[in-house]
């Protein structure tokens, strides 16, 4: 009887959770198949599933541009930190070296770095450094954001894994190099994932950087792109156009969760010593 | 194949003052088998894992064949390994275990499929090959590691307690599995255990490590067994262990709780200036005297005894026979079964009797006792007075 009952007070609390959560999203979703005047029909459903907004979205040249300048940046930027953020993190966990408290404190630090407060200066010196609005001038924050992040979720991976592993590679004939690349990083793989996804949102959502430092199409990413969205007359809001430029956004999202969720499983490690 | 050399091996680990392996020489013969056995913190997985480049070397040498390989990386050193949570890899399945240290020398395929299907024959691994190490049992793990080890031709195999985390049962087969395997393959194998029963049926030689890496005695098993040169080996190897008897010397006289026996001239010399000595009987070298004949009983010392406990297990029996110590003899047992990580326990003689005789608990027992089998320590040093006499030279003598 308790049992069920607990069981029940959990269901509500899931139920409750999602419905929270997900409503914005369906609503979003819902105006992006409204057409024309639909959107103020007072429904939550259309009168009349239709796909013109989303037609509309790709015919604009502000939006195609921002999709692949987003895809472009956010990508490199995902790929180069986490990159970095493993051997980083590999060194923290394994190496005894000095300065490694200092590392992580002041890796910590600028995490905690209001970035509002860095926009002012880096427009000023990107513009003198000739990298304003051009991808390089966003992934390089991006970069230096997400790092803190990437190297404390993989370190505390690291850490996880049993030494002998490394050193029963290093015995069978591995190279410190290859030890990590076909022992360790396999077995971190749900911590990359981790790592790979946060580092994505991150720069997939950034709305600050993207969009004070560019000023066109060449370097715009969607998110910022949103705000300079018109609509077909000087008095009508693209409201179902720009949500359909965020139901469009969120896909990538999806399919990056998607194809991690078994990674992120954990576990992977069970068998690996005596367990 | 080669064989491996120690040279004044020692090691310090930074921030302890005292060494956690001391000086430890030794010439390990191409193909022997070698067991470094010792209590818990006895520094026998150090010296292993320095052998295999684990661990740097404080001071002293290690080779491998004729090469000094102390600056070696571990990877250049060709050794194999068994760790003793077997480490393996829990993303490869067990096919790709074994072949992994080849994958790393880019061995082609079928080589590789060759070697791999061996080691799986040998181990009876070939039903497994495709599974993850997750869904075997501690034995098959095992058995994986080996084959990992055995898939590629090493200078050595080198084993840190491979079957502690096994199950009584499943340890008593793997072992005889790994003896079997070193005789077959014949390569020279290095072994570390704190278990002495491993260590005996296993080894060729049994190297016997005490508390802060000192090495004690180095031997085959009979000799340690029957010649230990002080009173930790002697504390060590047997099971049940040796008894210890507290003794004084009077004249060439030997005095123990149980009765006195006749020294020889020469061991009369040598244990005279002592006041306090430690007898030492192994329980199998007691008797029951009804059992015995005249001939024998009168080549023995005969004592009664109170028999507190009988433990029967079919095959024989052990009678528990406690006795007084004086101070001097109880601390210094104290501290041996402190360092043998023995519970401290009450003295007594433990007697191993054939399991037909009808001694009952609590009786009063006439036992028998062999002189010749016994020996003499100092308390002090722990030193074996009655080193290096054969079994049979009937030093001791009945009064």
């Amino acid at each position: 009887m308790r049992w069920n009952r607990k069981t029940l007070g959990w269901t509500v609390a899931g139920v409750v959770i999602v419905v929270y959560s997900l409503l914005p999203v369906a609503w979003i979703t819902s105006l992006s198949f409204k057409q024309g005047d639909d959107i103020n029909n007072q429904q939550f459903w259309p009168t009349r599933w239709s796909l013109d907004n989303y037609r509309t979205v790709f015919d604009t040249d502000l939006f195609t541009s921002a999709l692949r300048n987003s895809l472009g940046i956010s990508l490199i930027a995902t790929a180069i930190s986490v990159a970095l953020a493993t051997v980083a993190a590999y060194a923290i966990a394994r190496l005894e070296f000095k300065g490694k408290r200092a590392v992580l404190s002041t890796a910590l630090a600028i995490a905690m770095f209001p970035t509002v407060a860095l926009v002012g200066p880096l427009f000023d010196m990107w513009r003198s450094l000739g990298i304003y609005d051009t991808w390089i001038g966003l992934i390089i924050p991006y970069i230096s954001f997400t790092l803190p992040l990437a190297i404390w979720t993989l370190s505390s991976f690291f850490r996880q894994i049993p030494w002998e592993m490394e050193q029963a590679a290093q015995v069978d004939g591995a190279t410190a190099w290859q030890a990590f690349r076909k022992v360790i990083v396999p077995l971190a793989a749900p911590g990359v994932a981790t790592a790979t996804i946060l580092v994505f949102f991150f720069a997939w959502n950034d709305f600050v950087f993207g969009i004070s430092l560019t000023a066109t199409d060449r370097a715009r990413p969607v998110p910022a792109a949103l705000a300079f969205f018109t609509g077909e007359t000087f008095f009508e809001q693209p409201t179902a156009a720009i949500s359909a430029a965020s139901v469009i956004v969120t896909i990538p999202v999806m399919i990056l969760v998607l194809v991690f969720q078994r990674q992120i499983v954990s576990g992977l490690t069970s068998g690996a010593v005596k367990g | 194949m080669t064989g491996i050399r120690l040279d004044h091996l020692t090691k310090t680990f930074s921030g302890a003052t005292t060494p956690a392996v001391d000086d430890v020489s030794l010439d390990i013969a191409d193909g022997e088998f070698v067991i470094l056995v010792g209590p818990s913190g006895c520094g026998k997985s150090t010296i292993l894992r320095m052998i295999v480049g684990l661990e740097d070397v404080t001071a002293g040498d290690v080779y491998i064949g004729d090469a000094l390989v102390n600056d070696k990386a571990p990877r250049d050193r060709n050794l194999a390994m068994v760790f003793q949570n077997y480490a393996l890899y829990p993303h490869l399945n067990v096919y790709e275990n074994i072949a992994f240290p080849l994958r790393l020398h880019h061995a082609p395929d079928n080589d590789v499929r060759t070697r791999v299907e061996r080691a799986a024959d040998l181990l009876e691994l070939d039903e497994l090959l495709d599974r993850k190490p997750a869904q075997l049992s501690g034995g098959q793990r095992q058995r994986v590691a080996m084959g990992r080890a055995i898939v590629r031709d090493a200078e050595a195999f080198l084993f840190d307690e491979p079957l502690s985390n096994l199950d009584a049962k499943l340890r008593g087969q793997m072992r005889t599995e790994i003896s079997r395997l070193q005789n077959q393959l014949g390569i020279t194998t290095v072994y570390v255990t704190h278990d002495q029963i491993e260590a005996m049926t296993l080894g060729d030689r049994v190297a016997v490590l005490r508390k802060g890496g000192v090495l004690q005695q180095v031997d085959v098993p009979r000799v340690l067994y029957e010649q230990p040169v002080n009173l930790f080996v002697a504390g060590f190897i047997g099971s049940p262990p040796m008894n210890f008897l507290p003794a004084t010397v009077e004249a060439s006289k030997l005095h123990l709780p149980i009765g006195d026996i006749e020294l020889a001239p020469d061991l009369a010399a040598t244990t005279a200036g002592h006041d306090v000595l430690i007898a030492g009987v192994r329980p199998e070298h007691f008797e029951d005297a009804a059992t015995l004949d005249d001939e024998r009983k009168q080549h023995g010392l005969l004592f009664h005894a109170k028999v507190d406990v009988i433990e029967w297990l079919g095959s024989e029996q052990y009678a528990y026979v406690p006795f007084e110590a004086p101070e001097q003899v109880r601390r210094t047992l104290s501290e041996l079964a402190t360092e043998l990580d023995l519970e401290q326990m009450r003295t007594q003689l433990v007697i191993t009797l054939d399991a037909d005789t009808r001694i009952s608990e609590g009786s009063d027992a006439e036992l028998w006792l062999d002189p010749t089998r016994m020996h003499i320590f100092d308390p002090e040093s722990g030193e074996n007075l009655t080193h290096g006499r054969g079994v049979d030279t009937r030093s001791l003598t009945l009064a």
